[in-house]
């Protein structure tokens, strides 16, 4: 169990990658709490983990609120002592394009995609220097590494922002021996990319600039974040990991 | 076990890097051809790993020499009927030349360095084709995506060509399901960067270079090398995985 006796915070961990992280990381043997502002899915994720054996607690988390931020640290805190990993995966985007995006949904997608991960990384770093150990992964994007046509460029600004705050993070906590990665997945198989998806003509434009030629599994990028929260990667820090079919490196 | 049921090659297997790849590959239940030029250290790690219940082999390997890569695929496939995963691992460093582009040094660290991959590459690919499935693993370096006053030019330009390599792979046979990787270690505890560091002087240097203090192991190497042959890496392709302590996030 590549995980055994470790506490993670999984922020978004009510459906998509966040479940997918969730389920994996608790058959490796970790004590999982999932921190959304979908209570039912989250529920019903964490009730099937449990159903398995793993261990699984829901508490509330819009990321952009430091109180709940507060409250899902000292739940682990009071709970099991300590913080092991934190997966920062909470993200949204939407429709738009730089000439019809309103000054409120690019704010919006900044307090969630990056003022979110901002304040995981605040409230959670403290318990991890003074164990002098952790590792925290952010949830970037292949788009913060390359641009395309048809994505929001608030959703793009977002996860250029979190792949270097992930490197800023990984510089300075080092020495503390608590390491930062950032995750780049391509086009997955989840609730948020849905509505995309459900146009096939979307789909098919989509999937051409794919190498692999498929979309990717929530699971693929769940093995991934496993590799960088385990101390298998213990050498591994401020890198980006592209889970993305080869959509960068053509 | 994760790489249960699979064959691997790896070359330079007999020391380092390549040998801890090995073990950790045997332990996760793969089947291992060790190429090596060293045939007493290369018979050596085998021995050891058969003596753990492991199925291996060793092969003499000059991974510059086709003919040497037509007997070792020929009697890998003669008897374990294919080949899964090709790693890359053999590599010079460079750093006995004591003349600063010296032509003669470029050659020798080119053949083995950036030739040797496309060698192999060039002969499992067909195989693989076949087999609708593969994962080849370049050793790439952290030299091969930064400079550094204590490497010798040709390793950085070698190490930079097995980067780009990979991605040239990666993106031509992605549809055949096959994934090619690079990875980017820092400075990891071997013979090879004692002499570089030694030579050079430079281990301070160095460390103060790594954010996470530390020179790296082999295994930290290894199991990025494990979690890229392994189905877990399934959508990863023409990716840089780099376990450098943060060196080149800094």
């Amino acid at each position: 169990m590549r995980l055994k006796g470790k506490v993670a915070v999984i922020s978004g961990g009510a459906r998509g990658m966040g479940a997918a992280e969730a389920k994996l990381f608790a058959a490796e043997g970790c004590n999982v709490i999932i921190g959304d502002i979908l209570k039912e899915e989250s529920l019903t994720t964490a009730s099937e983990i449990e159903r398995n054996g793993g261990k699984c607690t829901f508490l509330e988390l819009d990321v952009r609120k430091e109180k709940d931020w507060g409250n899902v640290v000292s739940y682990a805190i009071r709970e099991y002592g300590k913080i092991d990993i934190l997966v920062n995966n909470a993200g949204l985007t939407s429709d738009g394009h730089i000439e019809n995006l309103s000054l409120d949904e690019w704010n919006h997608i900044m307090d969630v995609n990056v003022t979110g991960v901002f304040l995981g990384c605040k409230y959670v770093l403290p318990s991890m220097t003074s164990a002098k150990t952790g590792s925290i992964i952010n949830i970037s994007s292949q788009l913060g590494f390359v641009g395309s046509n048809g994505s929001n460029p608030a959703y793009q600004a977002s996860k250029g922002a979190v792949r270097i705050l992930t490197k800023n993070v990984a510089v300075r906590y080092a020495s503390s021996n608590v390491r930062c990665n950032s995750v780049h997945p391509g086009p997955v198989d989840t609730p948020m990319t849905e509505t995309a998806r459900s146009d096939n003509e979307f789909l098919t434009s989509l999937i051409d600039k794919i190498p692999m030629g498929r979309i990717g599994r929530p699971e693929e990028v769940a093995w991934a974040v496993l590799y960088l929260a385990s101390d298998e990667s213990s050498y591994v820090t401020g890198i980006e990991l592209l889970v993305d079919g080869g959509w960068v490196a053509q | 076990m994760r790489l249960a049921g699979k064959v691997a090659i790896v070359t330079g297997g007999a020391s380092g890097i390549g040998a801890a790849i090995a073990e950790v590959f045997c332990s996760e239940g793969a089947t291992v051809i060790v190429g090596d030029i060293n045939d007493e250290l290369g018979c050596s790690v085998v021995d050891s790993l058969t003596a753990n219940g492991a199925d291996a082999m060793y092969a003499h390997l000059d991974v510059r020499r086709e003919g040497d890569w037509r007997r070792l695929i020929g009697s890998a496939l003669k008897r374990f009927k294919k080949v899964d995963v090709l790693v890359n691992n053999a590599g010079i460093s460079g750093a006995d030349s004591k003349i600063e582009f010296d032509l003669g040094t470029w050659d020798a660290v080119m053949d083995v360095n950036i030739v040797g991959c496309l060698l192999g590459i060039r002969m499992v690919i067909p195989h693989m084709i076949d087999l609708s499935c593969g994962s080849i693993i370049n050793m790439s370096s952290q030299m091969g995506l930064v400079g550094s006053t204590y490497t010798d030019p040709s390793y950085n330009a070698s190490k930079g060509a097995v980067r780009a390599l990979s991605k040239g792979i990666a993106v031509q046979y992605a549809k055949e399901n096959i994934r090619c990787n690079s990875i980017h270690p820092g400075p990891i505890d071997t013979d090879m960067a004692f002499d570089i560091f030694v030579n050079s002087n430079s281990m301070s240097d160095a460390l103060s270079k790594i954010p996470l203090q530390r020179i790296g192991t082999t295994r930290d190497v290894a199991y990025g090398a494990l979690f890229l042959a392994s189905d877990e890496s399934s959508y990863i392709t023409g990716s840089e995985l780099v376990i450098d302590g943060g060196w080149t996030a800094y």
